[in-house]
């Protein structure tokens, strides 16, 4: 399945200072569908080159790290439990606190 | 200035500037004598300074009618058929408190006293330092040392003379929170750390206040309205802080002048929109700005939650709670934006920036390694330093050994080894470095307490500081 994935508020750091990344993740068994909790675990595999404590905790992302799916707070769609699409786009973005 | 025909050295145009620096604080001293004898005619009190130069708000808005100045300086409001005169006259009406004086606090201050807000106070109890004039753009050379709070109201001043500033010259604590928020309308959030910004959003929460929050570090910004006709708060949205090694600031990790620019006018447009009531606020909703790829993303955010700590159904804080509160123990950083200290080392691990230049005046044989992230090298660095970053120590641990190994050949009729020295920008990544390198068997490793920043303070008042 054919995500794009972005990455802000410095957790691109943790992937190679690269901010958009067009992936293809497969559910974790066929017949079945792609959630967010087996992207994430995907991610910190595939993706994070380095403190994988900054971007996880425990099966979730860290406190401070908001993630949208198209654009919409995960919250808003299930979290963990969220089912992705084809093309969907999930931003993760740390949270700024500089002024 | 000097006419005598001798040539004017740069002692002799500090002992000027120090002259006339002199007479204009005698000056400014005569003009507040003479504004306190003033309002003793009139009706100001309190921290407000009085402006005899122009009407008040109040006075102008009698009968509800704008005064003939008021319609020509803010035609091109009136002139807006989705502002005009209704929005116009709620912003001449409404008070703004912006807390922080800083890149976000610079424009959206500027903004809000130009708009006709008809009462901005400025919160912060820090002073104008030359490294924020890149991006606080509301200070000038002149304030340099100064109150940003003074700075900020006389510039907002020179631009409004109608708007009246307050002046709150102290840190925005739980102890003085609620007595300076109460007197305002909305609250702009332009400070720059963790625990102040759990603090306003529960003090708004706590007193009904809307507030409009904005951010910035780097190339990236965030902006979103919290509190707002039901939408959610900062602890809606965040109610674990993040760990402390997430915050970055602006002071180790840079911002470009014009991102914080960008989001402060969009806090100021956003406070306007709430204080006008029009349009339609950003509550519910986050903006992200990406400086670098010019992209700007709104996207939903959740609503409410009931769960929340600070304003859910079962849980609503109260002012005796806020006030008990400790910010800085729930978030485990500072309020005030002082650096990091660490103590890792036992004290025979680390040396003084004077004792390592005592050991460079004998002669001693060592090896300088600077843990600095490689962009930070290339601003300054101390001669024959071998800069090998924290992150790729472990990487570049043979190079160490190299090093000490070619030093030791330098001075081969010297029984002892050659020493090995960890510099660092302010002397906590030395520290981390060390723990390292004596872990991998560099027993000798020591590293220079409080870093090149002690080396400028201590040893070389001409080094470069950042």
């Amino acid at each position: 399945m054919q995500l794009t994935l972005e990455f802000g508020g410095g957790l691109e750091l943790l992937c190679d200072s690269v901010k958009i990344h067009n992936v293809n993740v497969e559910p974790q068994a066929e017949g079945k569908k792609l959630t967010m909790k087996h992207l994430l675990s995907w991610v910190r595999t595939n993706l994070i080159k380095e403190r994988p404590e900054m971007f996880m905790k425990g099966d979730t992302v860290r406190p401070g790290v908001l993630v949208l799916v198209n654009d919409c707070d995960w919250e808003l769609s299930g979290q963990l439990e969220t089912v992705l699409e084809e093309k969907d786009i999930v931003v993760f973005i740390s949270t700024l606190h500089g002024g | 200035m000097d006419s005598n025909g001798v040539a004017e050295t740069p002692a002799d145009i500090r002992r000027e500037i120090a002259s006339l620096e002199k007479a204009k604080a005698e000056i400014d001293d005569r003009i507040t004598a003479l504004r306190v004898r003033l309002s003793s005619y009139g009706s100001v009190n309190g921290n407000e300074v009085a402006n005899s130069s122009a009407p008040r708000t109040e006075e102008t808005l009698l009968n509800g009618q704008l005064s003939p100045d008021m319609i020509y300086r803010y035609s091109r409001h009136l002139l807006l058929p989705s502002v005009g005169v209704e929005a116009q006259a709620n912003l001449l009406k409404c008070s703004v408190l912006v807390i922080g004086a800083g890149g976000l606090g610079s424009p959206a201050l500027l903004y809000l006293a130009a708009c006709g807000i008809g009462r901005v106070g400025i919160v912060d109890h820090d002073v104008v330092e030359l490294n924020n004039l890149h991006r606080q753009i509301i200070h000038t050379e002149a304030y340099i040392g100064r109150s940003k709070v003074e700075s900020a109201a006389a510039a907002c001043r020179a631009i409004n003379s109608t708007v009246q500033i307050v002046e709150h010259r102290e840190a925005f604590r739980t102890s003085n929170a609620l007595e300076i928020v109460r007197k305002y309308d909305i609250v702009v959030d332009a400070t720059d750390n963790v625990p102040s910004r759990y603090m306003i959003s529960d003090c708004c929460v706590v007193l009904g206040k809307p507030l409009i929050s904005g951010a910035a570090l780097g190339l990236e910004g965030q902006l979103t309205v919290y509190n707002y006709k039901g939408g959610p708060c900062y602890r809606c949205l965040f109610p674990t802080p993040p760990p402390t090694t997430a915050c970055q600031r602006c002071a180790d990790s840079g911002v470009l002048g014009v991102v914080p620019g960008v989001i402060g006018c969009l806090q100021a447009l956003e406070a306007i929109k709430v204080a006008g009531a029009v349009g339609e606020p950003l509550s519910g909703r986050m903006l992200l700005f990406d400086a670098l790829s010019a992209r700007i993303r709104v996207v939903k955010i959740r609503g409410r939650s009931p769960q929340c700590e600070a304003c859910g159904e079962n849980s609503k804080l109260t002012e005796e709670q806020f006030c008990n509160f400790n910010y800085e123990t729930f978030t485990q950083s500072p309020l005030s934006t002082s650096p990091l200290k660490l103590h890792l080392l036992p004290s025979e691990a680390r040396i003084t920036s004077k004792e390592y230049n005592e050991r460079i005046v004998k002669g001693e044989a060592h090896v300088l390694v600077d843990v600095r992230p490689a962009h930070h090298y290339k601003i300054i660095s101390l001669p024959k330093s071998l800069n090998i970053p924290l992150a790729s120590m472990e990487a570049r641990l043979s190079e160490v050994s190299a090093a000490l190994a070619r030093e030791e050949g330098h001075k081969n009729n010297n029984s002892q080894s050659a020493s090995l020295y960890v510099i660092c920008r302010r002397g906590n990544d030395s520290q981390r470095a060390v723990q390292y390198l004596h872990k991998m068997g560099f027993a000798s490793a020591k590293d220079i307490i409080g870093g090149l920043e002690s080396w400028a303070h201590d040893v070389d008042p001409s080094f470069p500081t950042y």
